[in-house]
């Protein structure tokens, strides 16, 4: 009795394991590098089913950083790098890695705060100014500090300003080494200014007292692009499919559908495909 | 505290409504664990009976590995997988990169050492007390082995429970491996870590409790097929 | 004794193939075996005669159970040599022995199961198993208990599977390591029956005992080991009745012996035997 008990619990995991395969005959999909800020806002679950029922391509989303997704392309484990730093992908097509590289979208960074507003920046529109008085302040500030396309960004500025934050490393800058959620769950908690794109700043679920404290500022602004990964260095890319779905977020129709998704009344990302290709 | 009771109720919600979404990513999750903790079974089970059992050069030193191996990193893990299966690595041509194939394999090698080391202990002690008779017997090798397997065969359900819990609670290795891509390598344990970086704490954590559940209900049932085993004296 | 075993195995070697019934069915000579640096035997000679039952006996730490794993082949002899029917010990020799343990080890299946085990490693299959397992069921007194676990046998249940086990493998030679040092009376004198029973069907029977009264019951020849070495042979009765050694002495009469210059610890006034 016992051991007709134990053989059947043998043999429900073996059909669990063996017939429960569903099949992944369906060949007809793309890998697309891309990065947690796309996936985290929810576009990509706006957008990919309007594709899929157009073209019947089924589109699968790597969600890491800029960083890592890049690398992953390189690998080859991509057919379309899809991420927001243009002078790595500019170096990525350089490098004869990806085929081109098309402007898709922009949307803006802002820097969040708590409502207390320790360094005082709250309501400016001058980023270099609000990052130079969190430095002054030494206000925490909680950076990605993961090679991401944000990071890289965040950078910048802090460079713009003049300031070298790692010299706060530990102290008041605060390195998380993770993705943008992560990052922003770990600077709320620690009460520390966090660079985001609003994208995922306004789909952000654990906000707490937070609000956007910087923002409006034209240095701020973050474009994404769309490449295709070159077939001549990957040969199993799937040039075709991959450059059905490029033309497809360039297009009108998918260009409308970025400008479509909206979270809480408000528009995530906004297209301009037309603004230019290298 | 708002969040952590109503990440119960929610959890509840979830459940009743049956989402097949979530329905979708918990069976993954069964699916790719189970497969591979059978797999690692296959392996680790026989391997720790060899290592517990025989004496050769370097048993020693294996068991000192497999040991070691327990800890080990599930991100390492995954970074190992990951370069062997890109396009770039040894295996990339087999395409397994982000299927759950990948999460399979990432799991079992996760899995593996866990059950061989346990194995082990537990067909050392079991060989201690027969390998005199056996020897007396005349038993060869391979009948050992299979004799001692299955005469601590509940003992050993315990050790595929424990890899189990590994494998089911794992996501550093799974994220790398399977990309956490919607409806092909979403599981548990991956959903938990996105909405969690989407701030849906509470959703998350309803999550975790289903997860806790299952592990749960998984335990539950095995114990009890190990407690009946026991009071008919064959554990 | 050790004069004689010197000089029989020796003949016995060098004797054409024909004439092996002379032979002891096994023959353990100048035998030696040490442990952390310990000489746990030393010079053994023992000659076990076709048929025969001897019995192994002596104090504690004298080396009995030694003796019998090496004599069984579950250890490897360092000094000196056991010869199976004045050859080698081979798998062959290895196959017609076998081995009762003083704590019975049995499977965690159920009786039934673990005859069944024995009797396949030895190769046996379908009907001729079925007969052979009933009739060690049937032996042992065990037919009702077929489908238990072994395991919630009582003691003396235990032992008998495990020497009806053992017999179910129709070995030549039964070594027994105190197979009833555990036992009620009852229960030993069942095992005692079976153990006469089986050498009356020629299984010749080596039992490592501490029981006098046992020895008596079942002996023919004595083999006294103390210290690592044999101190005296001869018939059972014989030898208990009148020891020639000291050691032997000591032991039927209850005290410790602690060598030749030591008197008794057991030696106080009013301590009954």
């Amino acid at each position: 009795m016992i051991r007709r008990a134990f053989l059947a619990l043998a043999a429900a995991v073996l059909t669990t394991v063996f017939v429960g395969q569903p099949s992944f005959a369906e060949d007809k999909f793309i890998v697309v590098q891309s990065t947690t800020s796309t996936q985290n806002s929810g576009l990509f679950d706006y957008l990919l089913p309007i594709f899929k029922e157009k073209t019947g391509i089924e589109v699968r989303v790597v969600a890491v950083g800029t960083g890592q997704a890049i690398k992953n392309a390189a690998n080859g484990d991509g057919d379309v790098l899809f991420v927001h730093s243009k002078p790595s992908e500019e170096k990525f097509v350089a490098d004869g890695l990806g085929v081109s590289r098309s402007d898709v979208m922009y949307n803006d960074f802002v820097i969040v705060g708590p409502a207390d507003d320790p360094a005082g920046v709250a309501g400016s529109e001058d980023v270099v100014a609000s990052l130079k008085k969190i430095a002054e302040a030494k206000a925490p500030f909680a950076s990605r500090g993961d090679d991401s396309g944000t990071h890289k960004a965040e950078r910048r500025l802090w460079k713009a300003a003049g300031i070298d934050p790692t010299e706060g490393s530990g102290d008041w800058y605060r390195e998380t080494g993770s993705g943008m959620g992560a990052t922003l769950n770990t600077g709320t908690g620690m009460g520390a200014y966090v660079m985001t794109d609003r994208a995922t700043w306004i789909s952000f679920g654990n906000k707490g007292d937070y609000k956007v404290a910087v923002e409006g500022d034209p240095i701020l602004f973050n474009q994404y692009g769309v490449i295709l990964v070159n077939p001549e260095v990957h040969t199993h890319v799937k040039a075709d499919l991959g450059q059905e779905f490029i033309d497809w977020v360039l297009s009108k129709e998918g260009q409308q559908a970025i400008a479509d998704y909206k979270v809480d009344g408000q528009q995530l990302f906004f297209p301009n495909a037309d603004k230019g290709s290298s | 505290m708002d969040s952590f009771w109503g990440a119960f109720a929610g959890a509840f919600g979830l459940v009743i409504a049956l989402d097949p979404d979530l329905m979708e990513i918990i069976g993954l999750s069964m699916r790719v664990t189970l497969t591979a903790v059978f797999l690692a079974c296959v392996i680790g089970l026989p391997l720790g009976a060899a290592v517990g059992t025989f004496n050769f050069p370097g048993r020693t030193l294996l068991a000192v590995i497999l040991n070691a191996l327990m800890g080990l990193p599930p991100v390492v893990v995954g970074l190992l997988v990951y370069l062997v299966l890109s396009a770039s690595g040894p295996l990339g041509p087999l395409r397994l990169l982000y299927t759950p194939t990948a999460m399979i394999i990432a799991q079992m090698v996760l899995v593996t050492p866990i059950v061989a080391a346990l194995t082990r202990q537990v067909i050392e002690d079991l060989n201690r007390e027969y390998s005199e008779q056996f020897a007396s017997l005349g038993v060869g090798a391979f009948d050992r082995l299979t004799a001692m397997l299955w005469d601590a065969r509940y003992s050993l359900l315990t050790v595929a429970l424990a890899g189990f819990g590994r494998a089911v609670a794992e996501v550093g290795a799974v994220i790398i491996v399977g990309g956490n891509i919607n409806h092909v390598t979403r599981v548990m344990t991956t959903t938990i870590a996105l909405e969690t970086s989407k701030g849906n704490l509470q959703l998350a954590l309803a999550l975790g409790v289903i997860l806790l559940m299952i592990a749960f209900a998984v335990n539950a049932g095995v114990m009890a097929l190990r407690a009946s085993a026991a009071r008919a004296a064959y554990a | 004794m050790r004069d004689a075993a010197f000089d029989t195995p020796g003949v016995a070697s060098t004797m054409p193939h024909g004439q092996v019934a002379h032979n002891p069915l096994l023959d353990v000579r100048r035998l030696g075996f040490s442990a952390g640096g310990e000489k746990l035997l030393h010079d053994v000679d023992v000659a076990i005669r076709r048929g025969s039952r001897t019995l192994i006996m002596g104090p504690n730490g004298a080396g009995k159970s030694l003796l019998l794993r090496l004599m069984h082949g579950l250890l490897q002899p360092q000094e000196g040599a056991i010869l199976w029917q004045g050859g080698r010990m081979d798998a062959t020799a290895r196959r017609a022995q076998a081995m009762v343990f003083q704590r019975p080890v049995l499977l965690r299946r159920s009786v039934i199961a673990n005859l069944k085990f024995a009797l396949s490693v030895r190769g046996l299959r379908g009907n001729e198993r079925a007969e052979k397992i009933r009739t060690a069921l049937e032996t042992a007194g065990l037919s009702h208990l077929a489908r238990r676990p072994a395991r919630v046998l009582s003691g003396g249940e235990q032992q008998r599977l495990s020497l009806v086990r053992a017999l179910a493998c129709e070995p030549d030679l039964l070594f027994l390591d105190e197979p009833t040092a555990n036992l009620d009376p009852a229960s030993t004198a069942a095992i005692e029956t079976l153990i006469l029973e089986a050498n009356a069907r020629g299984v010749t029977i080596v039992l490592v005992t501490h029981d006098a009264g046992q020895a008596k019951r079942l002996g023919e020849d004595l083999v006294f080991l103390q210290d690592g070495t044999v101190v005296e042979t001869g018939p059972v009765e014989k030898v208990l009745a009148n020891p020639r050694s000291e050691p032997v002495r000591a032991w039927r009469d209850g005290r410790l012996y602690l060598g030749p210059n030591t008197q008794s610890l057991n030696n106080y006034p009013g301590r009954k035997n």
